[in-house]
This record gives C-alpha cells, sequence and structure tokens, in this order.
C-alpha cells in the first residue's frame, strides 16, 4: 500500500536546481534511505517532506492527501536532527513532552506516553536530566523519543548518527532500526554513509546531481549498481576499462587477456571501451586457473586489514584489488608475485552509465 | 632545597604575578567604596550612627531615589524591549546582511554617545526650539510642549537615557540571538508548536538570562549616570547622582557623612539589582553548563 | 516570512527615526547660529575657542595615558590569570566588572575623601597628584571593556603553550610579554584602547568633581553659557565617538580572530 508519493519534485534556488525530476513511492511502515555525497539533494527532499522548503515542482502525498498547502506544524511529522537539536532548557521528560503538550493533549496522558517513550529508549531514569549533561548518543535517542511521542504518520531522520562515535553510531543505527519495526512506522533515513544505509533499510534510494540514480534493495544496489556512480559510491569496487574485440561474441580484453562476457555488450564495436565492475570480495587465489572467470597479474601491493587481506594485482593497465579472508597458516601475496584471481561470471558487470 | 619549599616559592610568586591588579583594584575600587558605606555609619565626630541612614527619609531625598529609580527603570524597559526588536529585526527578519552590520556598528558609536554631548543633542531635537519641536509646530500645528511635555521631566529624561541603552541591549542581545539554533526552531515547528509557542517555551526561555542581565545592567548604567542629566537640566531635576554631586561640591546638606549614606544607597541599589540578576539566572540556568 | 520581513522593516525603520533624527536636529541647530541662514558659525567659533583646544588636547593626553598604563595593568595581569591562577578568574572577573555596578560619582566621592589633602596619601594636594588620579580613576572606568576585549583576545591564543615555546627557545620574561603576548592579543589590546578612548573624551563626572580641565566639564560649561555652540561639540563629539568605533570596527575585522562573546 503507497504511503507517502513524491512524484516529479523538482526544486530549485535561485538559478540552481538541486533536485529534478525526484520520482519515488514509500510504502506503509517501510524504511527508505536516501544515499549520496553532500550537495546531492537528499537533505532537501527530507525537507520538502517535511515542509521546510517547498518543490519548485511535483506533488508531495502523505497516505493520499496532498502536502502542499500544510506548513510544517500542521503535517503531523516526526524528525531527528543530525545536530541532536534538543530544547536546551528542557529537561529529557519536557522534551519528549513538548510535542504533546502544543497539542493540547491532557496532562495524564502526556505523562503516559513519555514514559512509554523512555522505556522505549530505556531512557528512564535520565528523565530529569538536561541535555548538556548526556552524551550524544543519548541526546538523539531523545530525540528520537521526541520525534515519536506524538505518534507522527512518517518519520524523516536527517543524518542522525553522523554526529557520534562509530561504535554508538552502529549500536545506535540497530536500535532505531528495531523500534521502527517494532512500531511500524513509516521512516526516511537520510545518510552519507552506505554502510549504514546497507545495514538498516528496506530501500534505498541512491542520490547523485539532484536525481534518484537507482532505488533498490540494499542487496541490488551492491550487488547489482546500475549506474557507474552507484557502483563507485556503494562499497568498494574495481572499475576495470576493457577493450571491445567482438561485440556479437560478447568477447573483450583487459590487458592482453581476452574474456567472453555473460551478460550481452549492446549496441558497441570493436575497438570501443567498456567498464566492468568487479567487487573486491567476488574473487580469490587460484593457481593454474583459466578461460572466462580468471585473470593474471602482478602483485603492487598487499595490505593486512585484520579481516581481510587486501591484495592490489595489476592487469595490463588495470589494477584490480581483491581481499582474502585472514586465516592463520595464510601466505599473503608477496609483492612482484604474479597471481591469478578466479571470479564466477556473474560478479563481472558491464556498467553502463 | 627540599620540594615543599619550591612549591611554596612557586606560589608565591603565582599571587605575586597579580599583585599590581590587586593592590590597584583595592586602592581605587574596593577601599573608596568601603570607606564611603562605613562612613554612613559614623557621624563627624566618629561615633556610630543610624542617623544618616534615618536622615535619607527626607522628602527631597525620598523623591530623588523615586525619580531615579523610575526613570532607570523605564529607561532600561523601554531600550530592552525596542534593543530587543531591532536584534530581532537583523538576525532573524531576513533583511540584507548590510543592514545588520550598519545596526551593529552604529549601536557600537551610540551606545558610547553617553554624557553631555547627548544632552545637548536632545536639547537641539526635542528642546523647546529643537527641531522636531519646531517642526511638528509648522507642519502640523501641534504644540508639543502645551502638552505638558518637558525635555527636563522624568519622560524627557528617559527618551533621551534609552538613546545609549538601545544600542547596548542590540550589542549585547544580537549574539545571543544568533546563538538560538536553526534546528530548535524547526523541531518544534515538525512537532506541531506555532510561532508563538516557540518563542514562549524555547526562544525566550533560552535568551532569558542574557536579556534580564542586560536590562538590570542597563538599569545600573542609568541609574548611576549623571553628566547627561546635569548638562539637560542644571541641577534642577532632583534624581540621586544629581543630589550627591551638588553634595560632594557644595556640602548643600550640611553633613558629610549624609553624602556617605546617599551614595550607600546607590550602591545598594545597584547592588540589589545585581543579586537579583544573579538569583535569577542561577534559576534560569539551571539547564546550563 | 513574509510578514516576518515586514515587521522587521517596520522595526529597523522605528529604530532608524529615532536614532537619526536627534542626530539631524542637533546638525541643523549648529547651523542655525547666523540668522535667517544655515552656517557653520558656531563651529568657527568652537575650534577658535582656546579653551576648547586646551581641554581637548588635555583629554586626549588623559586618554593616552590611561589607554598604555591601562593596558600595563591587565594584559599581564589577564595573561598571569589564564597562565598561573585559572583559579581565581572569577574574583579578578568580578571586580573588572564592578565598576558597571558601583556608580562613577561614588567611586570618585571616595576618592576625594580617601586620597584629600589630610589623608595619608595626599593625592590631591598637587596638580600632578591629581592628574595622577585622574587617570587612575579613568583606568577604573575602562576595566570592564578593556579586561573583557584583552581577554578575549587571549582565549583565542593558547596562552600556556606560547609561553612554553618561548621559554624552550631561552626567552626571558619582558621578551615573552612583549614579543610574544602583546602582539598576538593586539587586537584586544586596541579594541580595548578605542572605547577607553571614547569613555575618557566624554567622561564628565570624574573631571568635573577633582577640579580638572578636562573636555566632559568644558562641554557642560558651554552647553551652560551658549545657545548653538553646544550642538556644534555634540557633532564634533558624536564624530569622535564614531572615529573610534569604526578604528575599532576595523581593526576587529582586519584581525579576524574567534568569534567575540557579548
Amino acid at each position: 500500500m503507497t504511503f507517502l508519493t513524491l512524484s516529479k519534485i523538482q526544486k530549485s534556488f535561485g538559478a540552481v536546481q538541486v533536485v529534478r525530476d525526484f520520482d519515488m513511492t514509500i510504502e506503509k511502515g517501510e524504511f527508505v534511505s536516501f544515499l549520496g555525497p553532500s550537495g546531492c539533494g537528499k537533505t532537501t527532499v527530507l525537507r520538502m517532506i517535511a515542509g521546510f522548503e517547498s518543490p519548485s515542482g511535483g506533488e508531495i502525498s502523505i497516505d493520499g492527501r496532498s502536502q502542499a498547502n500544510l506548513k510544517p506544524n500542521q503535517r503531523n511529522i516526526g524528525m531527528v536532527f543530525q545536530a541532536y537539536a534538543l530544547f536546551p532548557n528542557m529537561n529529557v521528560a519536557e522534551n519528549v513532552a513538548f510535542g504533546l503538550k502544543v497539542a493540547g493533549k491532557p496532562k495524564a496522558e502526556i505523562d503516559a506516553r513519555v514514559n512509554e517513550m523512555l522505556g522505549l529508549i530505556k531512557l528512564d531514569h535520565l528523565a530529569d536530566r538536561y541535555p548538556y549533561q548526556m552524551s550524544g548518543g543519548q541526546q538523539q535517542r531523545v530525540a528520537l523519543a521526541r520525534a515519536l511521542a506524538p505518534k507522527p504518520q512518517v518519520l524523516l531522520l536527517d543524518e542522525p548518527l553522523s554526529a557520534l562515535d562509530a561504535k554508538i553510531r552502529v549500536s545506535l543505527r540497530e536500535e532505531i532500526r528495531m523500534i521502527q519495526q517494532q512500531l511500524g512506522i513509516t521512516t526516511v533515513f537520510v545518510t552519507h554513509d552506505q554502510e549504514e544505509a546497507l545495514s538498516i533499510s528496506d530501500r534505498i534510494v541512491v542520490m547523485n546531481g539532484g536525481r534518484a540514480d537507482q532505488i533498490g534493495s540494499p542487496f541490488e544496489i551492491y550487488n547489482r549498481p546500475a549506474t557507474r556512480f552507484v557502483a563507485s559510491f556503494v562499497g568498494t569496487l574495481n572499475l576495470i576499462e576493457a577493450k571491445v574485440i567482438d561485440p556479437a561474441a560478447n568477447r573483450i580484453a583487459i590487458g592482453d587477456q581476452a574474456i567472453t562476457l555473460r551478460e550481452p555488450l549492446g549496441a558497441v564495436k570493436a575497438g570501443d571501451t567498456v567498464s566492468l565492475a568487479l567487487r573486491p570480495e567476488a574473487g580469490s587465489i587460484a593457481e593454474g586457473a583459466k578461460g572466462d572467470t580468471a585473470l593474471t597479474g602482478k602483485v603492487v601491493s598487499s595490505n593486512f586489514l585484520g579481516s581481510v587481506i587486501r591484495t592490489r594485482m595489476k592487469v595490463g593497465d588495470a589494477v584490480i584489488s581483491f581481499d582474502m579472508f585472514n586465516a592463520p597458516g595464510l601466505s599473503p601475496p608477496a609483492v612482484g608475485e604474479t597471481v591469478t584471481l578466479r571470479f564466477t561470471a556473474s560478479d563481472l558487470l558491464i556498467i553502463r552509465e | 632545597m627540599n620540594t615543599a619549599n619550591l612549591i611554596d616559592r612557586r606560589k608565591i610568586v603565582d599571587w605575586l604575578g597579580i599583585a599590581p591588579f590587586m593592590i590597584f583594584a583595592f586602592m581605587f575600587l574596593i577601599l573608596p567604596t568601603l570607606y564611603l558605606v562605613t562612613g554612613a555609619f559614623f557621624n563627624p565626630a566618629g561615633e556610630f550612627t543610624f542617623k544618616n541612614i534615618a536622615d535619607l527619609a527626607h522628602p527631597t531625598i525620598l523623591s530623588a531615589y523615586w525619580i531615579s529609580i523610575k526613570v532607570s527603570v523605564a529607561s532600561s524597559l523601554g531600550g530592552a524591549v525596542i534593543g530587543f526588536m531591532l536584534a530581532w529585526a537583523v538576525v532573524l527578519g531576513g533583511l540584507p546582511s548590510w543592514i545588520r552590520s550598519g545596526l551593529l556598528t552604529f549601536s557600537g558609536v551610540a551606545s558610547n554617545f553617553a554624557g553631555v554631548p547627548l544632552a545637548f543633542a536632545f536639547i537641539a531635537t526635542l528642546g523647546r526650539t529643537g527641531l522636531v519641536t519646531l517642526l511638528l509646530r509648522e507642519w502640523f500645528g501641534f504644540n508639543l510642549y502645551g502638552t505638558g511635555f518637558n525635555l527636563l521631566s522624568f519622560l524627557g529624561l528617559t527618551i533621551t537615557y534609552m538613546f545609549f541603552q538601545i544600542p547596548l541591549m542590540v550589542l549585547i542581545l544580537t549574539p545571543a540571538l544568533d546563538g538560538l539554533k536553526k534546528e530548535w526552531r524547526e523541531a518544534s515547528e515538525i512537532l506541531g508548536a506555532s510561532t508563538w509557542q516557540y518563542w514562549r517555551m524555547i526562544g525566550l526561555p533560552i535568551l532569558w538570562p542574557s536579556l534580564m542581565g542586560t536590562t538590570l545592567l542597563l538599569f545600573a548604567n542609568a541609574f548611576g549616570a549623571i553628566a547627561t542629566a546635569y548638562a539637560l537640566t542644571g541641577s534642577s531635576l532632583n534624581i540621586v547622582p544629581i543630589l550627591l554631586y551638588a553634595q560632594i561640591r557644595g556640602d548643600v546638606l550640611h553633613n558629610p557623612n549624609l553624602g556617605y549614606a546617599l551614595a550607600l544607597g546607590m550602591i545598594v541599589i545597584t547592588g540589589l539589582s545585581n543579586v537579583l540578576y544573579i538569583w535569577l539566572r542561577s534559576r534560569a540556568e539551571r539547564w546550563q553548563k | 516570512m513574509k510578514t516576518n520581513r515586514l515587521l522587521a522593516w517596520v522595526a529597523i525603520a522605528i529604530g532608524v527615526v529615532y536614532f537619526i533624527v536627534p542626530l539631524i536636529g542637533t546638525f541643523e541647530f549648529s547651523l542655525r547660529m547666523r540668522r535667517g541662514e544655515y552656517s557653520f558659525d558656531a563651529y568657527q567659533s568652537v575650534f577658535s575657542d582656546m579653551q576648547f583646544r586646551a581641554t581637548f588636547g588635555y583629554s586626549m593626553l588623559m586618554a593616552f595615558f590611561t589607554i598604555i598604563f591601562g593596558i600595563l595593568l591587565v594584559v599581564p595581569t589577564a595573561y598571569w590569570v589564564r597562565l598561573r591562577l585559572p583559579q581565581i578568574r572569577p574574583v579578578v572577573e568580578f571586580i573588572t566588572l564592578l565598576p558597571l555596578v558601583i556608580p562613577a560619582i561614588v567611586i570618585v566621592f571616595g576618592y576625594l575623601r580617601l586620597y584629600n589633602s589630610s589623608s595619608f596619601i595626599p593625592l590631591t594636594n598637587s596638580t600632578s597628584g591629581t592628574n595622577a588620579l585622574l587617570m587612575l580613576s579613568y583606568i577604573t572606568l575602562s576595566l570592564p571593556y578593556m579586561y573583557r576585549a584583552i581577554d578575549t583576545a587571549m582565549r583565542s591564543i593558547d596562552v600556556a603553550t606560547l609561553t612554553e615555546a618561548a621559554e624552550s627557545l631561552g626567552a626571558r620574561w619582558p621578551t615573552i610579554m612583549f614579543r610574544c603576548i602583546f602582539p598576538n592579543v593586539m587586537s584586544g589590546v586596541l579594541s580595548g584602547a578605542f572605547i577607553t578612548f571614547a569613555i575618557v573624551m566624554g567622561e564628565f563626572t570624574m573631571a568635573a568633581l577633582l577640579n580638572r580641565p578636562a573636555f566632559g566639564p568644558y562641554l557642560q560649561l558651554v552647553g551652560a553659557n551658549k545657545a548653538y555652540e553646544p550642538s556644534a561639540l555634540a557633532i564634533i563629539a558624536f564624530a569622535i565617538t564614531w572615529l573610534s568605533m569604526g578604528l575599532l570596527q576595523l581593526v576587529s575585522r582586519l584581525q579576524k580572530t574567534a568569534p567575540r562573546k557579548a
């Protein structure tokens, strides 16, 4: 069931168009992440949903109702900001109660709801604390409770984790996801951190230059990037330039090693260059492997990263990284050594712009 | 030399470093004040007495205190309200930025433009032959002084004092208003609060300490001001600083120790306003570091 | 948003009227000396007045000494408090704010009783002694502004590290003070100096009660006896204030230090 619809959204600040033709529908209870580098327009889209900015074109509707003429305080949306934005003059309980209070709810109802919310974020014991007395992680949990207290129809999260320490970032994102699933609230999460987006979303929108480059599940986004941008932004990826030998036979060459691709090459001619993508974790060393799923090259570097060893090898002009899981007794390839990398045919993707 | 000795020596050097300042403060700030405060409790013969304090109850003196307090309260509140409006306008009113820098520069000047020249300016503007008085008469046939207005009155003095009170407020409040985060406003809005609710429950409570502190500073500022009033009115307007000035110059009260009591009264009032400030602030700042 | 902007413009308009009208009024008044036409006669009269020059010069000189001695008192103190005695900071700050609480007339009244001819330090016995007392009173008056300006500038530099660096290079105390600390807090020192200048040039109470021929009492005297010159003097005084504040702004803008807190 479609709950939040964004159709043909445009936004310009003066002559600069920051969002163009943004189209998507979000299901009730879905957790959607807007992922992209800063300046890609993701926050602007979020702020348009909240009503802080109005679209230059297109329409936003929630639960079938157009939001065009509604001010932010009429939309019944919850929002968590990057910089906590707790009201410094109120303690935790007062902060959480704020939305209910301005809505004129009776005191007993407010108290009950505040308790419920504090229980949800497991901060019952800090109800009397002021924001300055709490850590960033605690403040952000209170901000989440405050946003959820008035039972909003949509929850917006504007990079809520980016000001926090790495460890808290991971635990809080899991907590956010758990609470979201528990309440079944439709949620839009803005982030520039691909790991964050991959780990907690139902669907991800990868944004670039004000457009949605790809919309899909984390699995699709990671394994089947639709554009070069998505491929390079999400995860680590080898982008390999290859020369077309025979378009009809899907035959290309990397350096002097010819390979037949499983995917059709499409409208290219012999001598053209195509971009191929290969995840570092997709390959493994297999001495003696040959054929369309192997490449041989010279090791240029080998870095021990803890759980994995990342090795870079040169094939023709292309440098290809690949990861091996660490294991006792494993001897990492030495620089200068010649190794053969084997991968699955379906892992080598053709990237079209 | 043992370590204890070393530590002691270092401590002594530490304190010697601020000795000049402490001596200066003691001799030219604290001692003179203490001298007057204690003097207020002695008669010329050097005996302890409460008579000087009791003598403050003289109608002339009481009315002087009353007018002083009225002018100070009115000009500080007026300065606070208008200063707040101006600071709000340049920070949150969406005006072009040159207005902001212009206002701040001007405020820097005007807050220091007090004393005698300020009196001249208002005589030339709102005096009996001042520009505004004349223009009102010529253009609108309105006789300002016919309404009972007098520059040398409570109202006139209040309007004049506000000329340096307002800019002072602007200078202190502008950064305070800058400190209001945009996110607080947005968070309250998305939670359903109206503009009025935002200001009542978040904006003003956060600004309250600086707003109140500055108002009390303005109060003390106006209460001790003498040059403007003296140049405006000679000694015809009966306010405390002028009374004290006349007492110092010519001993009109024929009792130097009553002068001390007068000074003590001034210190008590400005001191109380500060105690009030500190108390209110400690309440208002429970939520701050 | 639209109503906001409208209200803002209204507020600014009220402010502009309130602040500009008295200045126009004063200027207009200062031009009225010659009957029936505008002229600069009042200014001519002011500038040709020997007393104007004498008192103006006296106050300039006073301002100069106040600034020099004020800086010599405040900079080392602020430095020392930051470096060695951070625990005493609240006390020092409280003292520097006292002149805003204790009215100037009370302070000078105390001076007159403490340092008169019959006291143990009879400063008012001689002209130079009285001059010194007046300068000290000016330092007191400007203390809140001077200390704040310099302390703010010091906050933006790391005093302790700077001192250690200088010491490790073998610098002695005077070198550290005048070669390392002063140049780095110059913006604060200058802001403090300009405010002090503005205060001293217009100050009336202290000079009048200590009977010194300063610019403030002269202004008052002219005001009591002449008609148009006071307006001309007010315009001149305003120009002086504007000049010192303009220079202050210039300095703080040129030496972009950490944002200043009010």
